[in-house]
């Protein structure tokens, strides 16, 4: 160990916990966001699945956040015949 | 009717079998009828750390399948009556784990056990979903690192959302253990202090184990921590923490080595 070592300081613990923080504090939001466009995907297929027949994996619903308001983009595709 | 626990953490490698080993034997030692399950389909482990890998015959898929009765397949422990392992498969198949087939076999364990204690496998994936989805209360296992934290943020959520408990809008218990947690690194400021994990988690803590050679000497003698030296700082600190989980009250304290007279004179001093 070089001579030096001793006088710096070892406490890193702070940085760590500042970086989870900041970090969980973000991730804490981004899943909160996927599970409301879940809720939303699940809702909206059963809504429309009572009047036509939709393949689950022919609907996309989007949502895109921007910092004054959000949009929220429902893309469902069904074949006429099922109308 | 059991209790189910699971116990969990993202992060591999933390302590979550050894953790499962050493709780399942301390709460046994209590008079508890205490059946320990691995879900680590395709890596078991718990049947390494308990001794009892040479006593496998059947396993959780078997009984989940239908092949074997739940009682063929759970393996008595050779120390203590009242502790029971349900080990996991050793095939790649981890399809052969259905939900409904898990359910099932909960079910008929809360019937015949006091404590039924899940062991994840470590991701986010189908196995360690599968082995929280039953559970009343979760154990997360976390290191004073922040990888393992993280990761526990992470468990933690899918444990608000996943289980059957959160579905029905109730709330699951959560428990933090914190393991291989050095005193000494701490108040030096080199490792996130119990509190600082505390403060970002916001669980209730279980309890702290401390880092200690103990640990490892437990798993190559395949003895869980508890039992293979009731005096050693670990080994106190499960007991503490299965005490907890049972409801007692015990003081917190972060249980140290009992040092030698040369270490005493030289050692750093533990917070």
């Amino acid at each position: 160990m070089s001579i030096f070592r001793l006088f710096k300081s070892s406490s890193s613990a702070p940085v760590a916990r500042e970086r989870l923080q900041i970090l969980l504090e973000y991730e804490r939001r981004q899943h909160g966001k996927q599970d409301l466009v879940t809720v939303l995907r699940e809702e909206i297929l059963a809504v429309v699945s009572r009047h036509v027949t939709v393949d689950p994996d022919r609907v996309q619903v989007k949502l895109d956040r921007h910092d004054r308001m959000s949009t929220l983009a429902v893309d469902i595709e069904f074949p006429h015949a099922a109308a | 009717m059991a209790k189910v626990i699971v116990v969990t953490s993202g992060k591999g490698g933390v302590g979550k079998t050894t953790s499962t080993a050493a709780l399942g034997a301390a709460l046994a030692q209590m008079d508890q009828k205490v059946a320990v399950i691995d879900f680590d389909v395709g890596l078991r482990n718990l049947d390494l750390v308990m001794g009892a890998e040479r006593r496998v015959v059947f396993d959780l898929i078997n009984v989940v399948q239908g092949v074997a009765k739940l009682p063929q397949a759970l393996i008595r422990d050779k120390r203590l009556e009242s502790l029971y392992l349900l080990p996991a498969s050793q095939t790649r198949d981890k399809d052969a784990l259905t939900e409904d087939g898990v359910g099932r076999v909960i079910d008929e364990m809360r019937e015949r056990f006091d404590w039924v204690i899940c062991d994840s496998p470590a991701g986010i994936e189908r196995g360690a979903t599968l082995a929280m989805r039953y559970a009343d209360s979760a154990v997360i296992v976390c290191n004073p690192e922040v990888s393992s934290v993280r990761d526990s943020d992470r468990i933690i959520g899918l444990l608000d959302s996943k289980t059957v408990k959160a579905e029905k809008g109730e709330r699951i218990d959560k428990h933090l253990l914190i393991t291989r947690y050095d005193p000494s690194r701490a108040t030096r400021g080199e490792m996130l202090s119990i509190d600082d994990v505390l403060e970002i988690l916001s669980v209730p803590l279980l309890g702290i184990i401390p880092e200690s050679e103990e640990v490892l000497r437990a798993s190559n003698l395949g003895t869980p921590v508890p039992l293979s030296n009731a005096d050693s700082a670990p080994a106190r600190a499960y007991a503490d923490a299965a005490r907890r989980l049972s409801g007692e009250t015990v003081d917190m304290t972060i249980p140290a080595e009992k040092k030698s007279l040369l270490n005493k004179l030289f050692g750093r001093r533990a917070a």
